[in-house]
């Protein structure tokens, strides 16, 4: 404990004592990255031999603690430190931890991710992109679709498709992936907020060599939900910042500001927010302490993210009936140009790493232990499988 | 903010519910319900004598535990998992409660030994509908008084000179009809008054006292709620996992699966609301006030969600009298009112927030 105490201490100083860049474009983060290595504060939990410090996950936490609210520009490598290193880190050869771990680690790599594609959003296991055994390598060939950092990215994992003629999970095996390799294209992909946070990547016979397989030929299904439980752990714990424009904090403050709150229609909405954004700030700190204490949260997590892409919605719609039709039409310097913003941007929470359904079937079987759904499609060879959107048939 | 029991309090917690399932189950629940004894009398008992809790909060100078209000959530939350009808709540609560924060030293040491050992049932009525006096008579009616008919000591909020004060009468020196109740378990009674002497407990305006009273209260019925609330949702879940229709259990449907998913996240919010509002009354008197009104804003709503679900999902079967379910339901209904509707807790919660 004496050790924990001395450890939050000294991370404390050091982060006091550090300049914090407040760019956080690519560079800068890399950069940053790398005084963060030096100091020994990238990886602390990670295996010293790969470029890890080799410290528990106390003070890994610790260390997130004393961080929190400064910002730190390493969101370029949250995929990387996120999904791709554990992933590695849990399935990857002692050549691939060997040759990946340390780059990444000092911020002279940048990693995403590649599972989705067009035709494969909640089911991802039925996905498309086929690669094929030709001599020492595999040829790549198909479409991902919101990849983040894709167009920074040095590597990638990514699933494909390596047999058809088994069932839908047993033919997908995971690789890395080099993303300068002739044949990547990555678009960027313009999201309904008029920015482009994603990317489509396209693979036209992309070779990747032999010894690039993650956790074994046609197990890339299990190797796929290793990266996932680290994607919904690591989107539950962002939880929303108490000033991001759509707090309760920040609309209460808004409408009286501006007189609103006389109106009982308003101030009935804003006690709605209020009780909705409590709540789940209180089972966060519930969650966090029962961590805390050792207790494992098991797929808990999927509730925060429900709940909160329940509230990101909620809370733009009410501010759209708080602040009324200045919010779809102000001139550009308007306050309430934060509200628009807020209602394009709001779906994105309830989409992104799983949608509500997806994750209401996962707090029901996961959490609830409820059984699951008749399978239709689990013991059926993949080329047999109907698979994304299909056609409309003649006549129907 | 602690918002997870301590061991002490899981052992607490354990001794009762074992307590109560041996005691107290269901059927004892329904025989009391349907009978004539206004509550169950050994159940209490035993609970005062045996396991020592009806005076948890009560400092042990009155012949309490000298515990605090987290011990009588955790003890609440387990007599609203078994629906258990003995008149904690109104008596080791409401009652202790408003003596504590009247601060009448002599009637502090004349009435919360009695309340702390159980042998004296009190109850607080905070009805409008009478007043007092200056010779400290009361006249006037108490609709809704919780075990107002088969309590021993009444503390009674009546007008004087304007402004609430609270007075002590004893049970049979008033007229005391039983209500028509809608929650069995939960007897309510209409209390007459006429010239009626009584003893003031406490300042001439006791606004303050009974404020703080009022959030102890909802504070800790929260954890009553989500003790319920649980119970409801436990009950609903294995049953899906049980019942066969279409040749599917009926759980594996997302029809009803998304919806025991919504409910539980009810859940977690409930139990995180009610850790909360159960330490800020031990600890944290200045969040006290806003606590309260949101627990009571919450887990009232959500437990009526959960068991309202509950019964639902149960089928036709849920809506038969034999069946459990109806129990919950009404109770949930009962508590989420006991204080009030949910909007005097939204309209408290509202000007707490310095909102208008």
């Amino acid at each position: 404990m004496a050790d924990i105490e001395a450890y939050a201490s000294q991370a404390r100083a050091w982060l006091a004592e550090t300049p914090i860049p407040e760019n956080t474009g690519t560079e800068v983060s890399r950069q940053f990255m790398a005084v963060l290595y030096d100091a020994g504060y990238s990886g602390i939990s990670w295996p010293a031999e790969y470029g890890g410090q080799g410290l528990s996950t106390a003070e890994e936490r610790v260390f997130q603690q004393a961080a929190r609210g400064k910002a730190l520009p390493t969101g370029v490598f949250g995929i990387g430190l996120g999904m791709c290193g554990p992933t590695l880190l849990s399935l990857g050869t002692e050549e691939q931890k060997k040759r990946y771990i340390r780059p990444l680690l000092r911020g002279e790599e940048i990693w995403c991710q590649l599972f989705s594609e067009p035709g494969a959003g909640s089911d991802v296991a039925s996905l498309q992109t086929r690669a094929v055994l030709d001599g020492d390598s595999w040829v790549l060939n198909g479409q991902k679709v919101w990849t983040t950092v894709a167009q920074h990215a040095d590597y990638g994992l990514i699933i494909a498709r390596t047999d058809v003629d088994v069932p839908k999970h047993k033919g997908i095996t995971m690789f890395v992936v080099d993303m300068h390799a002739p044949g990547v294209t990555v678009r960027p992909l313009r999201d309904m907020t008029g920015i482009a946070h994603f990317n489509e990547v396209f693979f036209d016979d992309v070779r990747i060599p032999q010894d690039q397989v993650v956790g074994g030929v046609n197990n890339g299904w299990h190797a796929a939900i290793t990266t996932l439980l680290h994607e919904r752990l690591s989107i539950g714990m962002g939880s929303a910042a108490p000033d991001r424009p759509t707090s309760y904090r920040s609309i209460a403050a808004r409408a009286q500001q501006r007189g609103l709150t006389e109106d009982p229609a308003v101030r009935e909405k804003l006690v709605d927010l209020y009780v909705q954004e409590r709540a789940l700030e209180l089972f966060n700190a519930r969650l966090a302490q029962e961590v805390k204490a050792g207790i494992n949260p098991g797929s808990r997590g999927s509730v925060t993210k429900l709940l909160l892409a329940e509230l990101t919605l909620d809370s733009a719609e009410t501010a759209a009936e708080i602040f009324g039709e200045g919010v779809v039409a102000h001139s550009e310097d308007d306050e309430l140009a934060r509200y628009a913003a807020a209602l394009a941007w709001a779906p994105g929470m309830a989409l992104g790493g799983g949608t509500n359904e997806i994750v209401r079937n996962a707090i029901g079987e996961r959490v609830l232990g409820l059984p699951r759904e008749p399978q239709v499609d689990r013991d059926v060879p993949f080329r047999e499988l109907k698979v994304g959107t299909q056609k409309k048939e003649a006549g129907a | 903010m602690r918002l997870i029991l301590t061991t002490e309090q899981q052992e607490l917690a354990g001794a009762v519910r074992s307590f109560l399932a041996a005691a107290a189950p269901i059927a004892r629940v329904r025989q009391v319900a349907e009978g004539e004894e206004p509550y169950d009398r050994k159940t209490w008992e035993r609970l005062a004598g045996e396991l020592g809790v009806t005076g948890l909060a009560v400092p042990e100078e009155y012949g309490g535990a000298g515990a605090g209000r987290a011990e009588v959530a955790v003890v609440l939350e387990e007599l609203g998992t078994a629906l258990t009808p003995v008149p904690y709540f109104a008596s080791s609560v409401l009652a202790a409660e408003a003596l504590l924060a009247l601060d009448d030293e002599a009637a502090k040491r004349e009435y919360l030994p009695g309340i702390a050992a159980g042998t004296t049932v009190a109850t607080l009525s905070f009805a409008e509908g009478v007043t007092a006096s200056a010779d400290h008579t009361l006249d006037g009616r108490a609709e809704r008084v919780l075990h107002g008919a088969d309590a021993d000591l009444l503390l009674v909020v009546a007008s004087l000179d304007g402004k609430p004060a609270v007075f002590a009468v004893q049970g049979e020196a008033v007229q005391r009809t039983p209500l028509e109740v809608l929650d069995l378990t939960r007897p309510q009674a209409v209390v007459e008054f006429s010239a009626t002497p009584a003893r003031l407990v406490g300042p001439a305006d006791a606004t303050e006292a009974l404020a703080r009273t009022l959030d102890v209260a909802g504070a800790v019925l929260a954890s009553e709620q989500l003790g319920g609330l649980r119970r409801c949702l436990d009950t609903i879940v294995e049953y899906t996992k049980l019942r066969v229709q279409f040749g599917r259990f009926v759980g594996s449907f997302q029809g009803v699966k998304h919806r025991l998913a919504d409910l539980h996240c009810l859940l977690e919010q409930a139990e995180s609301v009610a850790r909360y509002a159960a330490w800020a009354a031990d600890e944290a008197p200045e969040e006290l006030p806003t606590a309260a009104a949101l627990a009571q804003a919450y887990t009232g709503p959500a437990y009526f969600r959960v068991a309202k679900e509950h019964l639902l999902l149960h089928g036709g079967i849920g809506f038969t009298w034999e069946h459990d379910a109806h129990f919950y339901y009404k109770r949930a209904k009962s508590s989420e009112l006991l204080l009030g509707p949910r909007r005097r807790h939204r309209g408290l919660l509202a000007e707490r927030l310095g909102l208008g």
